[in-house]
């Protein structure tokens, strides 16, 4: 036990290292916060895109080019994906803006998915009662079928963000110090694996878990107001 | 008021209409009755264009329906539609329910919407239930609130898709009684339905369909009492 605390001061509190992980920590949700907005506008985007195939009933060059790239982003590893985006896009400068674009580009492929689904969860009667009461496809949509849509989809966008949280630790990747980096760091600099690496795990566990209860929560006042 | 000449419809290689014909007066409660898989409801769903009918006339109220110039959104202003699963807004309010198309197509103001919302509420007995959510409502009373918002935009033409088949027997009286004093009122209705009670009450005209044809129609009295076609027939002999 003694050992132990010696170990937490010698890792942590000497040369103010804890400040790292802080750090590490405030950019791991600095990007994933930042990263999950442009997904959701992207996987909007993407998502209508695709419902213009099950308003014609059969593929349009939109749906085949939403299809096209959630296919590819879905098949191909996402630490790839932020290389590719970091080095050969934007040419070893701006990392963070990098990171954020690669990350909400990969995290807009799912959330297209999910907003797809969201929609189509919504009885198809639905729309025939607005329709039959004159109401356009648009008015329909705005105001009986996303209303609706937006339950299922809320809770998948959180899971999303978990998700995501977890995923920025290849941020080390590109050289940005997240906290997985950090506590990487951390061990390389006091010849320590165990505490950094732990401490890093506990942190996002907490962090995932607050979030998770959060959204559970959000869920159960959700359904309550069915 | 609405003539149907040879209407065709096929959903892939299943062929569900194969020349439908028929002429509604106005005034009349047209009921259709007919076997499962008969196509009645694709009949009424053609109607108004909540299916796309392959080939075919219909004429309702002088507009060519079939016309690709033809604004379903308007047509279907003039042709209200109550659903077996009553398809409420289950986000609104009944009284929303009711105002939500008056007033996003801005053929009323609020407070006429709200007005002629409160009328027809009361008319079909759910005044009281006006700011409820309908999952609060029985099944009876949402079919009559379907019935209601259907009526705001003051159609000349009600069509019904079963409008009893989803809910508990005790519930299915009150129902009716809403749809015959609507048919008393001199409300053009077609109405596709198993509750032969009443058509043969109600109805002013019958059709029997079976595999996608008007196999057999005439006032409920010939058609119930002296079928003519053995289908009708022993298709009567059963449900009766």
């Amino acid at each position: 036990m003694v050992n132990f605390i010696e170990d937490f001061k010698f890792v942590f509190l000497e040369g103010n290292r804890w400040k790292f992980m802080l750090d590490g920590l405030k950019i791991t949700i600095g990007v994933s916060i930042a990263s999950v907005f442009v997904g959701l506008a992207l996987g909007l985007i993407l998502a209508i895109m695709k419902m213009t195939a099950v308003k014609k009933g059969k593929r349009t060059i939109l749906s085949v080019l939403a299809n096209t790239y959630i296919d590819i982003i879905r098949g191909t590893p996402s630490v790839l994906q932020l290389l590719i985006m970091y080095f050969v896009v934007f040419r070893s400068r701006m990392g963070v803006m990098a990171a954020i674009i690669s990350f909400g580009m990969n995290s807009a492929a799912y959330v297209a998915e999910n907003i797809r689904a969201g929609i189509m969860a919504v009885d198809n009667g639905q729309m025939e009662g607005g329709r039959s009461l004159g109401l356009s496809y648009g008015i329909t949509m705005r105001y009986i079928i996303i209303p609706q849509a937006v339950k299922n989809i809320l809770p998948a966008l959180g899971n999303e963000f978990i998700l995501l949280i977890k995923e920025t630790s290849i941020l080390g990747y590109i050289a940005i110090y997240d906290l997985t980096k950090a506590a990487n760091y951390i061990t390389s600099r006091t010849y320590k694996m165990f505490l950094p690496l732990i401490g890093a795990a506990v942190i996002y566990y907490i962090l995932t878990k607050i979030l998770s209860i959060g959204l559970a929560k959000f869920e159960r006042r959700l359904r309550e107001s069915d | 008021m609405i003539k149907v000449k040879n209407l065709y419809k096929s959903f892939g290689s299943l062929q569900v209409l194969k020349g439908v014909d028929a002429e509604i007066k106005k005034g009349e409660c047209v009921c259709v009755i007919g076997p499962s898989g008969s196509g009645k409801s694709t009949f009424l769903r053609c109607l108004n264009l909540l299916e796309q009918p392959d080939s075919g006339e219909i004429n309702i109220d002088g507009v060519n329906v079939m016309d690709t110039k033809c604004d379903v959104d308007k047509l279907r202003l003039n042709v209200g539609m109550v659903f077996q699963h009553f398809n409420l807004f289950p986000h609104l309010t009944i009284l929303e329910n009711l105002t939500l198309a008056p007033l996003k197509l801005k053929l009323m103001t609020e407070s006429e919407a709200k007005k002629k919302a409160m009328a027809l509420l009361e008319r079909v007995g759910v005044g009281d239930k006006a700011d409820c959510y309908p999952n609060k409502l029985s099944g009876g009373q949402k079919q009559r609130v379907a019935i209601a918002r259907a009526l705001t935009l003051s159609p000349k033409v009600m069509l019904f898709d079963e409008p009893t088949s989803a809910l508990d027997p005790e519930m299915v009286g009150e129902v009716l009684e809403v749809m015959k004093q609507l048919a008393s009122e001199g409300m053009t209705m077609i109405v596709v339905t198993h509750e032969m009670g009443f058509a043969r009450e109600v109805g002013s005209w019958v059709y029997f369909m079976d595999e996608g044809v008007v196999s057999e129609d005439g006032t409920p009295k010939d058609l119930f009492e002296n079928p003519k076609n053995e289908r009708t027939k022993s298709f009567l002999s059963k449900v009766l």
